[in-house]
């Protein structure tokens, strides 16, 4: 069987593999800047596999996406988030509170969960990259336990921009990507989120004096 | 065409005017003349749907139908007169020292581009284009809600971003998977995932996909409405943000995230020809509307309590457009018109309320009617309305989706009486104390511009008593297409 499949779609699948892999380690990293690399590395491994799809099946559209993936994810919005931690002054930032085995078997779990709702849809689907359909769902859900787990706003926030990577791994796997202009529409919201909370974490610090989010748990009903 | 580029046109651009003069001495005024051109605009451009029937804009990039265009003079209305309001009212609390000229800056730019984020929100064609707005609504909340820069108006907006995103994000996965479905039957491109096309293929649209694209949309789009149990932001994001704000984002943003989910309902039941999405909708709606009227009895906060209401109104309405059928769907598209006027203007009323009390809790607001009897009575009239007292506009729409659900969904009677008991008893107990009790409380010295309030509850009182035929007619039209 393995040598009927090309060699583009191994290597889709290895970086599919990459990808998957990258948001366990992002989910079990307690350092703010190893974490904001990992999130670039995830960045770099979406715009190969999208490169290679694109390469693979003569969809030029997709070059745009690749563009747009590799500027903002993985240069534009990890060097804003170094320059965040660097003048917040939380660059060494270790976050001790989170229990990482437990959260690492929760992950598998979802996992398991993903790959099964994504069964039915990559039945149905008729690309080449289908069966990566199942790692798209389950990045997107190991980034959501992400933003669960944390109690640090930055890597909430590092979470938040991790689904978004999932996301456009899932369009990509299931249909080659979305139409231009919603991910040039997408893009520029990730792009203004994040300026957005640059300016939000400052205000977060002056009012509390640091970035734990449990200072923000006042307010019940 | 002219209309419509005249109306995203005149919020991007007052926003940026805004953002560069600065908090100077016309800003506010600036402000509502932007609203108007807006809401000329919005207007204008119903007068040609009324003429020329449903449009296509900008190669397919616009839809105007009667679903929508009524939404939008409401939100352009709406906009205008909480500009109004919020002239007066932004100015107080400048003097009271609440907030600082750059400040006041953000909140008028940011404002100009929640309207138009709304308003292209309203009036894409574009499934995806739909989720940006969205999402670029969120946003401009998240800094109009953190105005204050108080520890409660950080966490509101940090909570309201954590939950909200999140939930866009379950919608960016529907709208692929909806993507998914429609581009085997329409073919890759842009094409795929403008709503017409949508809808002229529905049938053919792959039904187990659609159900499934579905149920993350209703999650997704759901939280931004405020259904129970993804509602926990609303009441934080009220409270904590500036009035006006608050205004806003009951009486427009809800029914814009309302609106997304009724148009991804049409998609799926015509795709799935099963209950699935209704049954869900039902669901979600009576859980919102019985989980708000409990939880309204335990506020303290009197901008709480009314987005608590605003949260009961969002079940009554997720529930009558799941239920459908002519006459549900019809009350369903009143009932929003109606609440968003009514729970706008108690807004207004209960801005000037809480600056002349000096607090939002209701215990240290007492007896409006003596500090200040239009206040009071503004208040009164509108706790009166948005309970469904006739003859305002809400008890038609509340009559008729009650009437409606007695016949078609008998099993849900009780759980509606006893959610609409308990949110009279609620509000009823807490605004009367607050309108007639005994004060000692000083006259505040400036007037509170009430001119906004009493419109917007006559045209309630109006809706109530007469529907003008025009409207009737785009409710009627619209009804038939939601199903």
């Amino acid at each position: 069987m393995p040598m009927n499949i090309p060699l583009w779609a191994q290597l889709i699948n290895l970086l599919a593999a990459v990808l998957l892999l990258l948001a366990f380690a992002m989910l079990a990293q307690r350092r703010v800047l190893t974490l904001i690399n990992l999130f670039a590395a995830q960045g770099f491994a979406l715009a190969c596999s999208t490169a290679i799809v694109a390469f693979a099946t003569h969809q030029p559209h997709l070059y745009w996406s690749v563009g747009l993936t590799l500027v903002l994810k993985v240069l534009v919005l990890p060097w804003l988030l170094h320059r965040l931690i660097v003048r917040l002054d939380v660059k060494w930032d270790v976050e001790g509170l989170i229990n990482i085995p437990t959260t690492m078997l929760l992950g598998i779990v979802l996992v398991v969960f993903a790959f099964n709702l994504a069964l039915p849809i990559s039945q149905l689907a008729n690309t080449v990259t289908r069966a990566t359909l199942g790692i798209a769902m389950a990045s997107v859900m190991l980034a959501f336990l992400m933003m669960i787990t944390r109690r640090k706003a930055i890597p909430q926030v590092i979470g938040f921009l991790a689904m978004e990577n999932g996301l456009f791994f899932a369009a990509t796997s299931a249909t080659y990507g979305m139409p231009m202009v919603v991910e040039l529409g997408i893009g520029l919201d990730v792009l203004v989120a994040m300026l957005i909370l640059g300016v939000f974490f400052f205000q977060i610090r002056e009012q509390f004096d640091s970035l734990d989010l449990q200072h923000l748990e006042k307010l019940k009903e | 065409m002219i209309e419509i580029l005249v109306m995203l046109g005149a919020p991007i651009a007052g926003a940026a005017l805004l953002a560069s003069i600065g908090a100077g001495k016309h800003a506010a005024e600036i402000n509502v003349g932007t609203c108007l051109v807006t809401f000329i605009a919005a207007v204008a451009l119903a007068v040609r749907v009324v003429a020329e029937g449903p449009l296509l804009l900008a190669g397919k990039i616009f839809f105007v139908d009667p679903f929508n265009v009524f939404l939008i003079a409401l939100t352009a209305f709406v906009g205008l007169t909480t500009s109004i309001f919020s002239r007066p009212y932004m100015r107080i609390e400048q003097d009271l020292r609440h907030l600082t000229p750059g400040r006041l800056r953000l909140y008028h730019s940011m404002f100009q581009v929640f309207n138009f984020t709304m308003l292209l929100a309203l009036s894409a064609n574009n499934m995806g284009l739909l989720w940006v707005a969205m999402e670029a609504a969120t946003l401009t909340t998240v800094l109009l809600i953190s105005l204050y820069r108080t520890p409660a108006s950080l966490e509101a907006a940090w909570k309201y971003f954590i939950l909200c995103g999140v939930g866009i994000a379950q919608a960016l996965f529907g709208t692929i998977l909806l993507y998914f479905a429609a581009e085997k039957v329409l073919g890759a491109g842009g094409g795929a995932l403008l709503w017409t096309e949508l809808d002229s293929v529905k049938g053919e649209l792959e039904p187990t996909v659609l159900s499934l694209a579905f149920v993350f949309l209703l999650v997704g789009y759901g939280t931004k409405v405020g259904l129970v149990p993804l509602h926990n932001w609303l009441p934080d994001a009220h409270a904590e943000g500036p009035t006006p704000v608050s205004a806003v984002l009951s009486g427009l943003l809800l029914n814009v995230a309302l609106y997304a989910v009724v148009r991804c309902k049409v998609l799926v039941e015509g795709s799935a020809q099963t209950s699935f999405a209704r049954t869900l909708m039902m669901g979600f709606g009576l859980l919102s509307l019985v989980t708000a009227s409990l939880l309204l009895l335990r506020q303290k906060d009197i901008k709480r309590l009314f987005a608590y209401s605003s949260i009961e109104h969002m079940g009554i309405l997720t529930f009558a457009f799941g239920m459908g059928g002519p006459i549900a769907s019809f009350a369903g598209l009143l009932h929003m018109t109606v609440h968003s006027l009514t729970k706008s203007a108690i807004f207004f009323a209960v801005g000037h309320a809480t600056q002349k009390a000096g607090t939002q809790l209701m215990d240290g607001i007492r007896g409006l009617v003596s500090i200040s009897p239009l206040i009071g009575w503004g208040l009164a009239l509108g706790a009166l309305a948005i309970l469904g007292m006739p003859p305002f506009g809400v008890f038609a729409s509340e009559f008729l989706i009650l009437t409606t659900a007695m016949h078609d969904q008998p099993w849900a009677t009780p759980f509606l009486l006893l959610a609409l008991g308990l949110a009279f008893a609620a509000v009823v107990a807490k605004v009367q104390p607050m309108v007639f009790g005994a004060t000692t409380a000083k006259r505040l010295p400036f007037r509170p511009l009430m001119f906004p309030v009493f419109a917007h509850l006559a045209l309630v009182l109006m809706l109530g008593l007469w529907i003008p035929p025009v409207l009737a007619d785009w409710y009627r039209q619209a009804a038939k297409l939601i199903g």
